[in-house]
Formats: structure tokens, sequence, C-alpha cells
């Protein structure tokens, strides 16, 4: 058996568990087993059935009145009882924030650990390796697992294509699962501030990173955003620096944009950041360091200074527009 | 109150990595190194909360080679009480379960009331040692925590944590628990010159230890260049001027984006 982590907030799915979807039913081809998929709440509101509609063994609804809202502890408890019953080989997630909370207390329970945020993964000689980024997204390390089931996978965001999980009938199996002292209180989630721009509608966003290096320097990027018609935009440090408002933050704390035309200048392309912008249509990278990771996902790259690039592009575009 | 910081020795953001000839791992031999970026910030905040509270200690914890040495040096000219450092002379080839097995042998004596360590590492990023050492200590923990609410009563806190797309929610903990903070939660200090000849009287704990045995550890075969995803044209040959006459004539004339 391998389990899969249905996502969501109120019985509405977050929609990257049908990434994880689409790869726990890669491996259980690999290995010739099958998937069920386990909801952790107090009511599903209808998720279930939703669920019951992929091709999976089972949907187990695991519920406790303790789990209305998420708190690691509740959630640990639902998974460890799920995990004892199901004796599954793999358990498989979407590295989502509320997962990286929770995921390597449950496997910390069973003494092992995730092998977590994975971008691909192979078959080599009847062995998986799986492929994580290391060093922010300088180089990729090819990882085995060791030891005894069960084995605990998370994928990043974008690693499967959630509308490749293949569809079927499931039985859905509702099962009470006990949750003890929670240990923490939470209050109702919130967002900071209504944004005041919306970068998912922009067709041509430029964004700087920290190599644009002081605050009076982003007037340079918003002249070339100007004649570009487009919207400025930062990696996290210039939001933290609060050089820009954190709505224009971009990346996996901030927006999710996928413009025609995604300039980036100063950035070195974190994977924090890339996961926010990888589905622009075209990719411009500015930056001095050639082995910035930000080259790796370019379609135009130059190699050097910005404060050299940008006001010579300025002008190129002003001639252009005349 | 005690507030135990664990830090990282990392290899500098900025740092030409050089792969080694086996692909083990980098060549590590002549590498500029820096304490990981969020651990920085978990050192603030937990300086901010003993300033606050007006009393306490903050005692910094690294797992490393003899040259994380100065990550704990740096912690302590900054403010830090004391430090412990657990040596270990081959850190990138710990899995996160067995640093928090290491950890938590070393600190369990400790009685922290807190813990505070950065989201994840810079260089191996696996993001769970904090957690997996609260489950191993039996204290509960939220991660990426992006502000703390230095009022709350002695035995207990209140944090707030980053959710997805612009969400937070902010929680309540009784004491002790173990807190992984996110960069940019506030600005960090400089070491004074005061603080740097202060540290040099302070207390720096060394326990050498190896890895404890762990069936189940995930083990890297092999590091390498990211395999490129998308054929990237280079523009201007290092000139960057030209760069930017030759990139504005293809977004127009190739990719017609502009």
């Amino acid at each position: 058996m391998i389990l899969v982590f249905i996502e969501h907030k109120d019985g509405v799915l977050n929609k990257t568990s049908l990434e994880a979807i689409t790869a726990a039913q890669a491996i259980a081809k690999d290995i010739n087993d099958r998937v069920s998929a386990v909801i952790p709440c107090d009511d599903d509101k209808g998720l279930a059935q939703e669920i019951a509609n992929y091709d999976l063994e089972k949907v187990i609804v695991a519920t406790n009145p303790k789990l209305n809202v998420y708190t690691p502890d509740g959630y640990a408890d639902a998974w460890a009882e799920i995990i004892k019953r199901e004796k599954p080989q793999y358990v498989v997630m979407s590295h989502t924030y509320q997962v990286r909370d929770f995921a390597p207390k449950v496997a910390a329970r069973f003494d092992r650990e995730v092998l977590a945020d994975v971008i691909r993964y192979r078959k080599e000689e009847g062995k998986f390796v799986f492929t994580r980024r290391i060093f922010l997204g300088k180089l990729d390390a090819d990882v085995v697992l060791q030891g005894e089931a069960p084995y605990f996978v998370t994928f990043q965001s974008g690693a499967f294509r959630p509308d490749k999980a293949e569809k079927g009938s499931a039985k859905i199996e509702k099962v009470e699962v006990n949750v003890s002292e929670i240990r923490m209180s939470p209050e109702e989630p919130f967002q900071e501030t209504k944004s005041e721009v919306d970068l998912t509608k922009s067709e041509i966003i430029v964004a700087v990173g920290r190599g644009i290096k002081s605050q009076e320097n982003i007037a340079l990027a918003q002249q070339l955003a100007d004649v570009l018609g487009g919207d400025l935009a930062a990696s996290r440090p210039i939001c933290d620096a609060e050089w820009l408002p954190i709505d224009r933050q971009i990346g996996s704390s901030g927006q999710t944009v996928a413009p025609k035309l995604y300039i980036a200048l100063g950035i070195s392309g974190a994977i924090q950041h890339v996961v926010g912008m990888k589905n622009s249509q075209v990719i411009v990278a500015i930056n001095k360091d050639p082995e910035a990771p930000i080259f790796d996902i370019a379609d135009y790259g130059i190699v050097g200074d910005l404060f050299d690039a940008v006001p010579v592009m300025i002008e190129e575009i002003k001639k252009l527009k005349g | 109150m005690k507030i135990v910081v664990l830090m990282k020795q990392v290899v500098n953001k900025d740092a030409v990595l050089r792969i080694k000839a086996d692909c083990s791992w980098i060549e590590e031999s002549d590498v500029a190194l820096q304490t990981s970026e969020s651990d920085g910030y978990a050192l603030e905040e937990a300086l901010r909360l003993r300033e606050a509270k007006g009393q306490g200690e903050v005692v910094v914890c690294s797992v490393g080679t003899h040259a994380a040495k100065s990550v704990i040096k740096d912690a302590l000219a900054r403010g830090a009480n004391r430090g412990i450092h657990i040596i270990n002379n081959e850190p990138h080839k710990l899995s996160p379960y067995q640093t928090a097995k290491m950890i938590a042998e070393v600190i369990k004596g400790e009685n922290p009331d807190l813990i505070f360590t950065g989201l994840q590492s810079d260089d191996l990023g696996y993001g769970q040692t904090g957690v997996i050492l609260a489950e191993l200590l039996g204290i509960p923990h939220a991660t990426i925590v992006i502000e703390i609410d230095r009022s709350s009563l002695s035995d207990t806190l209140r944090v707030k944590r980053e959710l997805e797309s612009g969400w937070y929610q902010w929680f309540n903990y009784r004491l002790p628990a173990l807190f992984t903070i996110q960069s940019g939660i506030s600005q960090i200090r400089y070491a004074s010159l005061k603080g740097i000849m202060e540290a040099k009287k302070k207390e720096i704990k060394e326990i050498v230890m190896d890895a404890p045995a762990f069936s189940s550890a995930q083990k890297i075969q092999k590091v390498y260049l990211p395999v490129k995803t998308k054929q990237t044209q280079i523009l201007g040959n290092g000139d960057a001027k030209r760069g930017a006459v030759e990139l504005v004539e293809k977004l127009k004339n190739e990719a017609r984006v502009i």
C-alpha cells in the first residue's frame, strides 16, 4: 500500500495534493502496488467523494473532532494510527508548508525521517533514486532510501502534474482515529494586508533580487518596468528589507505568477523564488554570477552587471516604441 | 528563561562550488563559510526575547567540524551566553534524524524552556532536524515562525506562523517548545567590539561525537550540476551593454513578447 496525503482547509482541496496523487500512482506502478488517499478531518464536507473519483484503492477519512483545524499534534496522531493500520510501503505528500510542519514528526514516531522536497525520481537496478535540489538550487543530489518501510517522501510543487492524476472509482472508508492532547492552540488564519497589485494578472514582470544592492537602485528597475508597461516584483530578501512591500514578493511565501515575460535582475534563483515564476512564458536573467541557478530556467541570459545592461535596455526599448 | 539556539555552518551563499572528483560531495577545503541564514534570525529572536524578559540565558549549539567554532564565537559576540560545539568531522553525511539524535542527547540535560533554529539550512535544506528533535524530546513545535509575541506570559509563548500565499496564523504554546524561525523575522544585530571582547571569556563546551547508528538514513549517492531543462541563450558574451541590445532585439523579433 502507498498512502497519499490530501491537504485541505475546511474541506477545500489544496490542489498540490493532486500532484501528490500523480506521484503516488507513478510509484505504485513501479512497485506494482495500490494507492490509498488519507484525509484527516472532523468533517470532510464532500472532499472524500471528490477524491474517490481518482484511481485509488480507497479514500480513508480519518476523523476526530480535534482535527477540525490543523495542528501538528493532531495530524501526527491521526497519521500514526493510519500508518499502523495500513502498514504502507510509502507515504507520499506534496512539500507544502503544512507538510513541512507535521511530516517529520510523523516519520520520527516510526524512527524514520522524510526524504523531502524531491524534484524527480527514477528506478535504477530495481531501486528508486530520488533527486533533491541542494545548496539553494545550485546543485542536485541523487539520494537513496535505506532501511525498512515505511518510507516518507515529499515532492516539490511542480514535480508532477495535477492533471495527470488517473481517474477511477474508489471506495470511501471512514475511520475514527484517536487524538491525544493537543499542546498548541491555533487562532484564526488571516491575510496580512489586502494586496495593492495583483501580479498574477501581469503580462510583464521585472523582478529584482539582492543584486540590486540598495533601495535607491530600485528606481532603475521601475523605469524598465514602466517602459515595458509591466509591473515591478521582487525576491524575498528585498521585501524582508522592506525595499518593496510584501505584495510584490514572488515565490513560495509570496505570489505565484506566469506572465508572458519575466525579467529577473540580480536574482540568483533559489528554489523558493523559482517555484513562484518558473512557468513564465519567457524568462530573462541578468546576473553577475554565471553559476546562478536562475540561468538554468532562463530563455535569455546576460552574464554581467545589471547596472550596465538595464539603462541600455531602457534606451533600446524607448527607440522601439519610438 | 533558558533558550537553546541551534545554528549550522554552511558554505557561503556566493561561493563557487566545486564538485569532488568522485561526485560524493563538494570540495570543502578552500570554500568560504558562513552561518546558515535563518539560523542567524533564530539567534536574533532568542536575544530579543531574553532582553524583553530582562533575564535568561541563550545557549548556542552547533554540530559541525572544528571550523564551525566560528559560528559559535560569532553568536557569543552578538550576545549569546555560552556555546556547545558538537564536533563531527563529516556533518554533511549526517541525516536529519542523526543530527537531531545527537543534539537531543546533548541538550536533554540543559532542560531548555525554548529551542530556536532556522527553518532549513542553506546547504542540504532538509528542514526537519528541529521537528524531529522536538519529537525526540517530547515537546511541541511550530515551523516557519515569522513573529514572536514577546509580551507572552512566562510559561507560554504566542507565535505567528507563515502559511502559504500570504496567509498567517497565530498559535499559543505552553513551554517548553521548539520553533523553527523564518528569515527576515527581524533585523539582525552586528557584534559590537565590546561583544567581541567579552565573547573571548565565554564558555564553549566541546563534545566529540560520531554519527549515531540509524538504519533508515537517506544517503546521498552523488551530487552534480542541475540538468538544464531549458536552452538558455547567453547574450553579449560578457559585455552586458551589448547583451542588452541583443536582448531587446530578441524579445521583439524572436520571442515576440514586447
